[in-house]
């Protein structure tokens, strides 16, 4: 296998099994994108040899028991923050609110979100609770004060998870500013009293994250959040309207408009024609990054991925800060 | 890849995949009479160069695969067979979920397993090398596998890794079994030695855990037995194993089962013959 074609077309349409010569290739692939959980969701009433079945049923009892963990470690979060609202992100935020996109999905770290105004008590609030600053250096910590869109990443003593606290879904260096207030006001609350950002805030985020945030390694995991979102969501009346509004708002028209048209070409997702807009003669190029993984787990086509990384942290931040930042790094003793 | 071995040791299958022709070919004499995986692997393998220009230049055999360390130290391409062998322990120790995997050594008789368990260097490889000549049916060095459905271990018979001291042991075995020395690898003084011959031929065959030991090899010791409790090698056992947490509740409860039904006893001993007494003393009030 020269790329994760077939995965991501297996995962589109379960019924290409029969296309299927070189099952440990396929697995090796899914396992290197992080898309075996979600394979196996998608496989689990095909007719795969004994063997495949094993190895899938494997990944959706490690799935199962990632969602537990992430349940739980949102839990004790809520706990620990209080009275501050606990707004859910990315794979925690599906598992607790039942999402197709959380079906099989590995989940790291608990990535929340806090009203920017209380993002001091959160962190209090945390520290006080058992997590601990993973970074001590005086330099990384003032740069992702000063430049992220996130505290500096926290783990807990004990149960050695990490959270992500974010105040926004882009760092403030980047082109796009998204309205960080709305992120937060039009949340939705789940019965349990943790909360979710509404679906079209949902897409729109994991959109930000697939395009500005990385040179998109993982992308084609994050593609698949995309296109369990949008079938999930796009059933419910003048959802195209509302995505275009909030694209608009959070100033992601574009990246929305892209991440559209590659989850028709790579999950052949239904999408608004109007809003994914014409084809870019680039969108290419993205899908030829985004495939970019051979039947050995390998990454492949390195000089398109190193375009990506350069243009990731170009987006990130102005030259001159990316200049500075690369030659502090560079300095730094190992 | 450019190399390519497919494996099946005992319920796991693996593929391992190399840059260079040695550590395959050491791999494919030390396994020769191992059968050929179904064609579907559990698990992949990649040794590989850290920078492509290192397949050649000073090349240095990088462990990757499904399941990777980040910050492992390459080996250099003498040792890539330990290479191999490090990759599929890792590919286990972090991707396996089907079984409950414990780092201790397996013999079997009569249906019945003995585990060796305890730390590095406590003498668990050789003890059940040489139980693996002197009539029990070996099953592993490395891991042992419990099944949390039946409560059964499963073998997973590699190659014996035998370490400093211990080489000498074994110089009288069939040659096509020993592996090439390996020195001034980051546990001394390593050659790997190809299990019996049905340890191999049953390798299919589980059998069920009967006794439990904590080996402790030292010169000076005088040689003793001291009964462990229950917990203790509860605890003991969560420690020695590498996905107990990730199994969650059948984990547990498949631990749970082990240490109240199977006895186990702590032993030191100075020399082989001075264990293999021990061990059959315990065994025959344990079976």
């Amino acid at each position: 296998m020269k790329d994760a074609r077939l995965l991501t077309r297996l995962l589109a349409d379960p019924a290409r099994m029969a296309e299927v010569r070189d099952w440990t290739g396929l697995i090796c692939t899914a396992r290197a994108e992080s898309l075996l959980g979600s394979l196996a969701f998608r496989l689990a009433d095909a007719p795969v040899p004994a063997q495949v079945a094993a190895i899938l049923e494997d990944a959706r009892q490690d799935a199962a028991y990632a969602r537990t963990q992430a349940l739980w470690e949102a839990e004790m979060a809520q706990r620990a923050l209080g009275d501050i609202p606990l707004i859910l992100l990315k794979g925690t935020a599906y598992a607790a609110a039942n999402l197709p996109a959380g079906e099989g999905r590995s989940i790291g770290d608990l990535d929340i979100l806090v009203p920017r105004e209380q993002l001091d008590t959160a962190e209090a609030a945390l520290l006080a609770a058992g997590w601990e600053w993973v970074k001590e250096d005086a330099y990384d910590d003032l740069y992702y004060r000063t430049w992220m869109h996130e505290l500096p990443p926290l783990i807990h003593r004990d149960r050695d998870r990490m959270i992500d606290v974010h105040h926004t879904i882009l760092p403030p260096t980047a082109r796009p500013t998204p309205d960080a207030a709305a992120l937060a006001n039009d949340s939705i609350a789940l019965p349990n009293g943790m909360r979710i950002l509404c679906p079209e805030d949902m897409i729109l985020h994991a959109v930000a994250h697939l395009f500005a945030d990385g040179d998109l390694a993982g992308g084609l995991r994050n593609l698949w959040d995309i296109d369990r979102l949008l079938r999930r969501f796009a059933v419910t009346e003048g959802f195209w309207a509302r995505l275009a509004a909030r694209a608009d708002r959070h100033q992601l028209r574009p990246h929305a408009a892209r991440a559209l048209r590659l989850a028709r070409r790579v999950y052949e997702t239904p999408i608004d024609n109007s809003l994914a807009g014409r084809a870019h003669a680039t969108d290419a190029l993205y899908i030829r990054r985004l495939l970019a993984r051979d039947g050995w787990g390998r990454e492949r086509r390195p000089f398109t991925r190193l375009g990506f990384y350069v243009r990731s942290h170009w987006l990130r931040m102005p030259p001159l800060m990316l200049a500075r930042h690369l030659l502090t790094k560079a300095r730094k003793p190992r | 890849m450019r190399h390519r071995l497919d494996l099946t040791i005992g319920p796991v299958s693996f593929r391992i995949g190399s840059a260079w022709p040695q550590p395959i070919a050491q791999l494919a004499a030390l396994y020769a009479p191992y059968p050929k995986p179904a064609g579907i692997a559990d698990f992949t393998v990649r040794l590989e160069p850290e920078k492509p220009w290192r397949r050649l230049v000073r090349p240095s055999v990088a462990i990757h695969g499904d399941y990777t360390l980040p910050d492992a130290a390459p080996l250099p391409l003498a040792q890539g067979l330990l290479a191999a062998e490090m990759g599929m322990n890792l590919q286990m120790a972090l991707g396996q979920k089907r079984f409950l995997l414990l780092h201790a050594a397996t013999v079997e008789r009569d249906g019945h397993a003995l585990l060796l368990t305890g730390h590095s260097g406590a003498g668990k490889s050789t003890l059940a090398a040489m139980l693996g000549e002197a009539g029990w049916r070996f099953l592993g060095d490395e891991f042992a596998l419990l099944d949390p459905v039946t409560g059964l271990i499963h073998p997973f018979p590699r190659a014996i890794s035998l370490k400093n001291q211990s080489l000498a042991l074994f110089d009288s075995a069939a040659p096509d079994r020993l592996g090439p020395v390996l020195k001034g690898t980051p546990k001394g003084t390593i050659r790997h030695l190809r299990p019996p011959a049905d340890a191999i031929a049953r390798m299919a065959e589980p059998a069920r855990p009967a006794l439990i030991l904590f080996p402790r090899f030292n010169r000076d010791f005088e040689p003793e037995t001291r009964p462990v409790g229950a917990a203790e090698t509860f605890v003991r056992l969560t420690q020695a194993s590498t996905n107990y947490v990730a199994l969650g509740r059948p984990g547990f409860d498949a631990l749970t089962r082990l240490v109240t039904v199977t006895p186990s006893f702590a032993i030191d001993y100075r020399s082989g013959e001075e264990a293999a007494a021990l061990i059959d003393t315990l065994w025959s009030n344990a079976t």
